[in-house]
């Protein structure tokens, strides 16, 4: 027995000298996010190519869950004195962030530093999404916007010609020309709120919310149950009830059936790409195309979704430091152009753009040039620039609840988006006494 | 019998410390912590907190949506409690009698319990689905009707309570069963010498005496239902279509957890919470009378 403890001893000792410590302390970095699968390889890979190019940081790419279960993550972190360096948030988180007394601006991040870093490189849409007063507050990572897809089996199977709908008319059109030829779904959408609602209004130049989108002020209504929105609304009701427009559900469970083969139009974020190759592979063709217009109203531009990485407050300068080099590797065209080819994000640079023109990546992934396209040939205006809420979460709710009373016919289209007006403007509100 | 009786005056105190250290740090210190915040406007970052006396509940009381989704719980509660138990009494009886197989018979009946809600509500929605549910495909041959739950609100509501029955059904019957099986042959057999058919001999006999069970498992799924099935509901509508399916539960997870609207969320589970005890009170109160052990 005792020669036993003797060896265990001994073992111990050797295993605890053995270790090899390592040769220089780095310093870590904590990057939390909320990628899975193929997306979250490709963000340790980032974070792998980062550490391998230097060794005085060490970025940890940790996962958190959903988007919300992050956010909820850090909020805790930050509260019980803990916070990471780095967390990812979504788009609709940016006015919690803004507000939130918790996070060290990019801009200044990278001034503190001495990186000098051209802003004004970055795409207008993104760069207005995540600016205020032309500093950028948070550092752009995965940025999509909504697109159309289309099948080309089904197009063909109903005698239509190759090319997408650029108009609503034309989806219309074309929609009811696939269910009469034996679609089971001529035209859905996932995402509802944001393709149909807010993508829409930002598109067509029309005000979604007050205080210029949230952009001079808090927002404390929305705007959206106007002439137009109550158009749009209207189509889309008549599309539900002539049976040529499918509702699928919330978030992006409708690409479920877009990836089954049913729908032959489709409106989906750009990031969808990947997935959807993966999902029709063998099985049908598709095609991509700018979002679909309205005649009679003004060119405004897609507004950009995703998620961007925050700083958050409370860690010692020399971390910082590391934070504003690893953002410096991934502001880098090289990252840029890579991230963007192998996930199908936007590229967030015009040089990043340019690379992969050049290198001819477009050409052979024409589906990834639309978004490019789509988002550099709108016209950024107070209505296009983005959409800046408190308690997004809960006022997306709030629409895609009426979106769904609006398509089951329960509603007229006015008093649908009447009563989401009333309800977002309640939880605005709410927003704006705490922050007063 | 013998009756023991401590020597020492701490020691029965200390032993029954850990257990009331339990109940202060996870029951105690949470409830009173929503019962403070949901008197606040409080900022998701903890730099903000404002008096807001009852403005919350106000907000929560002068919401249209709020009193649908308590009456939406009240009668998917209601609906999952008694259909629940009704159903599981039946086959309990079935179960009860004197078949071949009936090991293998009884062991199946009692598989459903051992499936997380959240998992459960996925293999629902993998029957159920519009599109690739297999039961609207069989049906799409029998009438042209759509039972498109994402827009339709009762057939999402008919969805989550049968998938919410089903998944409570193998616990309700194990009691039953058990029940079933303390009844005395003898006093069923008094019942038929006196005449008694079998429907008569089960609501004068066989129910009265299960009596116990029923009310421990009413309260049980009363509560399950308003409280337990929220994974189920998350899985499958999430609230929707419009806030059909969106139970007091989810609505306060939804706002607090997603809205970010901490005070909001805390009043709402303030309410929740007198809801429960009174739900609890209003049962020993009244039902238990009528409940024979």
């Amino acid at each position: 027995m005792e020669r036993r403890a003797g060896i265990v001893l001994v073992l111990t000792v050797v295993l605890l000298v053995g270790v090899p410590a390592p040769a220089l302390a780095r310093t870590e970095i904590q990057w939390w996010h909320a990628m899975t699968a193929v997306l979250g390889e490709r963000v340790n890979e980032i974070a792998a190519k980062f550490n391998a190019s230097q060794n005085e940081y060490e970025v940890k790419a940790i996962y958190k869950g959903s988007y919300p279960d992050t956010l909820n993550a850090a909020i805790a972190a930050y509260r019980a004195k803990q916070p990471p360096h780095i967390v990812q948030v979504f788009e609709v988180g940016t006015q919690t962030m803004l507000s939130s007394g918790a996070v060290y601006p990019v801009f200044q991040l990278m001034r503190d530093n001495g990186i000098a870093v051209d802003w004004n490189d970055l795409i207008g849409p993104v760069k207005s999404y995540y600016s205020t007063a032309g500093n950028l507050y948070s550092m752009a990572f995965n940025s999509s916007t909504p697109i159309l897809f289309y099948n080309k089996d089904l197009f063909k199977k109903a005698g239509l010609a190759d090319t997408p709908p650029a108009t609503w008319d034309e989806v219309e059109a074309i929609a009811k020309k696939l269910t009469g030829a034996g679609a089971k779904c001529g035209f859905s959408a996932a995402w509802p709120s944001w393709t149909l609602v807010e993508n829409m209004y930002a598109l067509h130049d029309q005000p979604f919310a007050d205080h210029a989108n949230g952009f001079d002020g808090l927002a404390t209504r929305l705007q959206i149950n106007g002439a137009f929105g109550v158009t749009m609304m209207e189509l889309l009701q008549r599309g539900a009830k002539e049976g040529w427009f499918t509702y699928n559900g919330r978030l992006n469970k409708a690409e479920a059936n877009m990836g089954g083969g049913e729908c032959g139009i489709f409106l989906s974020s750009s990031a969808y790409i990947g997935n959807l190759t993966r999902a029709s592979d063998g099985k049908f063709t598709w095609g991509t195309g700018a979002l679909p217009r309205m005649s009679g109203y003004p060119q405004g531009n897609s507004i950009i979704g995703g998620a961007t990485l925050w700083v958050m407050k409370g860690a010692k300068p020399e971390e910082y430091k590391g934070v504003a080099q690893f953002f410096k590797y991934l502001a880098s065209t090289e990252n840029q152009a890579w991230w963007a080819g192998v996930t199908g994000y936007l590229p967030l640079t015009n040089a990043a753009v340019k690379a992969m023109e050049s290198s001819g990546h477009f050409q052979k992934n024409p589906s990834q040039r639309t978004a490019v396209t789509q988002m550099l040939g709108g016209k950024t205006t107070p209505n296009s620039q983005g959409i800046r809420l408190g308690n997004f979460a809960s006022v997306r709710d709030a629409i895609e609840e009426q979106m769904e009373n609006i398509f089951s016919g329960k509603k007229a289209a006015k008093q649908g988006l009447d009563d989401a007006v009333a309800k977002s403007g309640e939880i605005l509100k709410e927003f704006a006494a705490l922050y007063k | 019998m013998k009756r023991f009786v401590f020597r020492n005056r701490w020691l029965p105190y200390a032993l029954v410390a850990p257990q009331v250290a339990v109940t202060l740090a996870f029951f105690f210190w949470p409830a009173f912590d929503s019962l403070r915040l949901s008197l606040y406007r409080a900022s998701p970052f903890g730099d903000r907190l404002i008096w807001a006396g009852f403005a919350n509940f106000e907000r929560l009381f002068r919401d249209p949506a709020y009193l649908r989704s308590a009456l939406t719980s009240f009668v998917f509660s209601f609906v999952v409690t008694f259909a629940g138990l009704a159903l599981a009494l039946l086959l309990a009886s079935f179960a009860n009698a004197k078949i071949r197989g009936l090991a293998v018979y009884r062991s199946l009946l009692l598989w459903p319990y051992g499936i997380a809600p959240a998992i459960a509500g996925i293999i629902w929605l993998f029957i159920f689905h519009p599109s690739y549910g297999i039961l609207p495909w069989v049906l799409s041959f029998v009438t042209a009707y759509q039972f498109n739950w994402f827009l339709k609100g009762w057939v999402a509501m008919t969805l989550i309570v049968m998938a919410a029955i089903w998944k409570q059904f193998g616990y309700n019957l194990a009691f039953y069963l058990a029940g079933l099986q303390a009844i005395e042959a003898s006093v069923l057999e008094a019942a038929s010498v006196d005449g008694a058919g079998p429907i008569r001999r089960f609501f004068a006999v066989t129910f009265p005496l299960l009596s116990p069970v029923t009310f421990f498992l009413f309260t049980l799924n009363m509560t399950f239902s308003f409280f337990d099935t929220f994974g189920l509901i998350h899985s499958v509508t999430q609230g929707g279509p419009g806030d059909a399916t969106s139970i007091l539960v989810y609505r306060a997870w939804k706002d607090g957890f997603e809205g970010l609207q901490l005070g909001f969320s805390a009043a709402q589970s303030v309410v929740l919470m007198a809801l429960v005890i009174l739900l609890t009170a209003f049962q020993f109160r009244f039902a238990e009378k009528r409940v024979t052990y």
